[in-house]
C-alpha cells in the first residue's frame, strides 16, 4: 500500500539545508510494519507538510521491521515517532499525528507563519 | 507444558548464598522483579545475573540499561571484577543504553512501544541471549505521557518476554506504600525480591527477601548481603536445618589440666566454645593456647580480633610463653582484625565467611564477641551468630568465641545470650579473697563428655596458662596465698607425721631391744635355777634309796 512519495531515506547533506532561506525540513517517520496506526501516522505527516511545509520537505519512512538496528541511533521506543532529524535541533513526536496542533508545536512550526 | 510434579525449571544467578535462598535460581524463562531504593544494589544484582550467566552458564544476556549509559555502567562495574567490554566484544552481553529524552515527549495521538520491543528483540536475537535485564523500566513513565498505554504496552512486554523464553530481570524503584512507583509488581507476579540498604545505630547492612516465588519453595527471610570487590553475596542461609554431623574426634585446649577436667580429651571437634569472663582473666590467653595447639597439629587456625591488632596480641602472648610469630609465618595461622564498627553485622559475618572460605580452618577464633553489641542489637547478634555457628559446624570447625561479661552482672549471662548455641563453655572469674584477686576456671557446661566441677585456680605464668590442683578450704576453693598457707601447711604437717613416724619406729625398736634383753636374763636365770633345781633333786633321789635299804636292813 504504501510507498515513498518523496523521495526517501537519503539524508540530505546537512550544510546544504541550512544555506536555504527557509529551512527545508527533514522528517523521518519511524514505523513497524504497515500497521493501520503507522498509516495514520503517514497520513497525517504528509497533510501536515503540505498544509504548512509545501516544497520544502522531506519524509523518509524507516520500518523497524525490516531494519530493526536503525532504532538505537534516534533511540526509538514508540511507534509511530515522528523525528524532525532537520532543521536542528533534533525533536520527536510520538503517536499517529492525529492532533495537529501538538504536531505543529512539536515541530515548532507554531510561532512561524 | 510444565512438567508434573517437578519443580519449577530454574536459571542459577550464580550469585552466593541467592542460589541457595531460592532453591535453584530465579524461575527460567520467566520475568522477575527486583526492587528497592535507591543505590540498594537492585542495577548490580541485575548486572551481576548476566555476567555470571554469560561466564559461567554460558548463557548470554541482553542489557538493556534506562538509567545510565553503557560508558559509566561498564566503568561501575569494572570495579567489581566485571569486564564488560570484553564480554560484549565476545558476543556475550549486549549493552543497550535506551535514552528517553531529558523532557517529556511531545505526542500527538495514539502510539505503541513496538519500538522498544523490536530493539530488544534484535539484541536479543543478535546474540541468542537467554538472559534480560531491564533496568529501570519505570523511568519510561517519567518521560512518556499517556500512562494508559505505557500499562498495557508494560503488560505486554513481560507477556513477550515469557513467549521469548527469555529469563528476564526487571528491577523497579521502590515506591511509598507499593513494591514499585509504578506498581510493577502488578505485572510480574513469578517471582519478586525485594533489596533493602539501612541504616541503624550508623551502621549500614543491606538486606534481600524473596517476597514472592510462584511455584517454587523459597526462604522468606531477610538475608544480609553485601557487595564487595567480588560482587554480592547474599548470606548463605546455612543449615535450615539442624543436620550437622558430629564428630567424636576430641582436639586438645592447648593446656593439659584443662583437657583433663574435660573428660581428659579437651573439646570435639567442630563443636562451639565459649569463654566467657570478666576483664583481665585470661579468655584471649586460653585462646591463643588452642590456636597455638592447632598450629602445632598442623592444622590451621583463624584469629579474628576485633579489639587488638594482631601485633598486641602476638607481644601479649609471648609474654606468656605462647609465640605466635611462627605459625603466622608458616601460613597455619591468620589474623583477620577489624573494629567491631567498621561495618554492621551482616558485613563482618559476611567476610567471616569469605576468609573463612578462603583459608579453609580447621580452628576459629572470634575474640571477643560481645563488642559487635553496640546499642540494643542484640538479637541480630544472636542471630549473626548462630548462622556463625551453624556455617562453621557444617564445616566441622571448631569455633571458639571469647565473651566479656562485666562484672557484678550475672557471670552465667552471657552478653549476648548464645549460650543455647554454645557446647562447651569455659567461665573464668576472679576470686577474691584475703586482699587478693586469682583467677578461678570453671567448666559450666560441656555437651557429650564428663567434665569436672571443680574450680580451679590458674595462673598465667611465663610458659602459659597453667591450672593448680584444687585446695578447698572452708569457704570454698584456696587461691593465692591462701593456697601457699594451705600447702605450707600440709608441708608442715607430712613432716610432723613423718619425724613421728621415725620416733615410734625408734621407740619400737627400743622396746624390742629390752624384751629381748628381758628374754636372754629370764632364759639365764631359768637355766641357772634349772641347774639348781636338778643338783637338788639328784641328791634327794640318792638320799631315798639309801633310806629304803635301811629300812629293810633294819627290819
Amino acid at each position: 500500500m504504501k510507498t515513498n512519495p518523496t523521495k526517501p531515506v537519503t539524508p540530505v547533506p546537512e550544510g546544504g539545508a541550512r544555506e536555504k532561506k527557509l529551512d527545508t525540513y527533514v522528517l523521518r517517520l519511524y514505523v513497524a510494519g504497515q500497521t493501520p496506526k503507522s498509516m495514520t501516522a503517514f497520513d497525517n505527516l504528509k497533510k501536515i507538510c503540505e498544509e504548512y511545509l509545501e516544497g520544502r520537505y522531506q519524509i523518509q519512512v524507516v520500518d523497524l521491521l525490516k531494519n530493526p538496528q536503525l532504532a538505537s541511533g534516534d533511540q526509538i521506543l514508540a511507534i509511530p515517532t515522528l523525528v524532525r532529524k532537520l532543521p536542528l535541533p533534533i525533536r520527536k513526536i510520538i503517536g499517529d499525528l492525529s492532533n495537529t496542533e501538538r504536531v505543529l508545536i512539536g515541530l515548532d512550526l507554531v510561532p512561524q507563519k | 507444558m510444565a512438567k508434573p510434579r517437578t519443580q519449577l525449571p530454574k536459571s542459577k544467578t550464580g550469585i552466593q548464598g541467592l542460589d541457595e535462598i531460592t532453591g535453584g535460581g530465579l524461575p527460567k524463562g520467566r520475568p522477575t522483579l527486583i526492587c528497592g531504593g535507591a543505590g540498594c544494589g537492585k542495577t548490580l544484582l541485575a548486572m551481576e545475573f548476566l555476567v555470571r550467566g554469560a561466564t559461567q552458564f554460558n548463557e548470554p544476556g541482553v542489557f538493556m540499561a534506562f538509567e545510565e549509559n553503557a560508558k559509566d555502567l561498564t566503568k561501575n562495574v569494572a570495579s567489581l571484577g566485571f569486564d564488560l567490554k570484553d564480554l560484549i566484544a565476545r558476543k556475550k552481553i549486549v549493552l543497550d543504553f535506551v535514552y528517553v529524552g531529558d523532557r517529556e515527549i511531545e505526542t500527538s495521538g495514539e502510539f505503541d512501544l513496538e519500538g522498544l520491543f523490536i530493539r530488544l528483540g534484535h539484541a536479543i536475537d543478535s546474540i541468542g541471549a537467554k538472559r534480560v535485564v531491564l533496568d529501570t523500566i519505570e523511568a519510561l513513565f517519567s518521560r512518556l505521557p499517556n500512562q494508559r498505554i505505557l500499562r498495557a504496552e508494560l503488560h505486554r512486554l513481560f507477556r513477550w518476554l515469557k513467549e521469548k523464553g527469555v529469563t528476564a530481570i526487571i528491577t523497579g524503584e521502590r515506591g511509598e506504600d507499593t513494591l514499585t512507583r509504578q506498581g510493577l509488581e502488578e505485572y510480574i507476579s513469578d517471582c519478586v525480591i525485594v533489596l533493602d540498604h539501612r541504616v541503624s545505630d550508623q551502621v549500614s547492612s543491606r538486606r534481600l527477601r524473596v517476597v514472592k516465588y510462584r511455584g517454587s519453595t523459597h526462604g522468606t527471610n531477610e538475608y544480609p548481603f553485601l557487595i564487595d570487590e567480588d560482587g554480592i553475596s547474599v548470606l548463605p542461609v546455612t543449615s535450615l536445618g539442624l543436620e550437622q554431623a558430629a564428630s567424636t574426634q576430641r582436639i586438645p585446649t592447648g593446656v593439659a589440666r584443662l583437657d583433663a577436667m574435660l573428660g581428659g580429651a579437651g573439646y570435639y571437634r567442630g563443636s562451639s566454645v565459649l569463654i566467657s569472663g570478666t576483664a583481665g582473666t585470661g579468655k584471649t590467653s586460653l585462646a591463643a593456647h588452642f590456636a597455638e595447639a592447632a598450629c602445632r597439629r598442623g592444622e590451621r587456625a583463624l584469629f579474628f580480633a576485633f579489639e587488638e591488632s594482631p601485633n598486641q596480641i602476638m607481644r601479649n602472648m609471648r609474654s606468656i610463653g605462647i609465640d605466635l610469630q611462627p605459625w603466622v609465618q608458616k601460613g597455619l595461622l591468620q589474623f583477620q582484625a577489624t573494629r567491631p564498627t567498621f561495618a554492621g553485622l551482616e558485613m563482618h559475618l559476611t567476610k567471616m565467611h569469605k576468609a573463612i572460605n578462603a583459608f579453609k580452618p580447621q580452628v576459629v577464633i572470634v575474640d571477643p564477641l560481645n563488642s559487635f553489641v553496640i546499642g540494643s542489637n542484640e538479637i541480630e547478634v544472636k542471630s549473626m551468630l548462630m548462622r556463625l555457628v551453624d556455617f562453621l559446624k557444617m564445616q566441622q570447625i571448631t569455633g571458639l568465641f571469647t565473651s566479656l561479661t562485666t562484672s557484678g552482672g550475672a557471670l552465667e549471662q552471657s552478653e549476648v545470650a548464645i549460650s543455647s548455641l554454645i557446647d562447651t563453655w569455659l567461665l573464668l572469674r576472679t576470686i577474691e579473697i584475703g586482699g587478693e584477686r586469682n583467677r578461678g576456671l570453671y567448666i559450666l557446661k560441656s555437651r557429650g563428655m564428663a567434665h569436672s566441677n571443680q574450680i580451679r585456680e590458674f595462673l598465667l605464668t611465663d610458659h602459659g596458662v597453667e591450672l593448680r590442683d584444687v585446695y578447698v578450704g572452708a569457704s570454698g576453693v584456696l587461691t593465692g596465698s591462701a593456697r601457699l598457707a594451705q600447702e605450707a601447711q600440709e608441708q608442715a604437717g607430712k613432716l610432723t607425721r613423718l619425724q613421728e613416724t621415725e620416733r615410734r619406729q625408734l621407740e619400737l625398736e627400743r622396746k624390742r631391744k629390752a624384751l629381748e634383753a628381758q628374754v636372754v636374763a629370764l632364759r639365764a636365770e631359768f637355766e641357772a635355777q634349772e641347774t639348781e633345781t636338778l643338783s637338788i633333786i639328784g641328791k634327794n633321789k640318792y638320799g631315798e634309796r639309801n633310806w629304803c635299804r635301811n629300812v629293810w636292813i633294819w627290819a
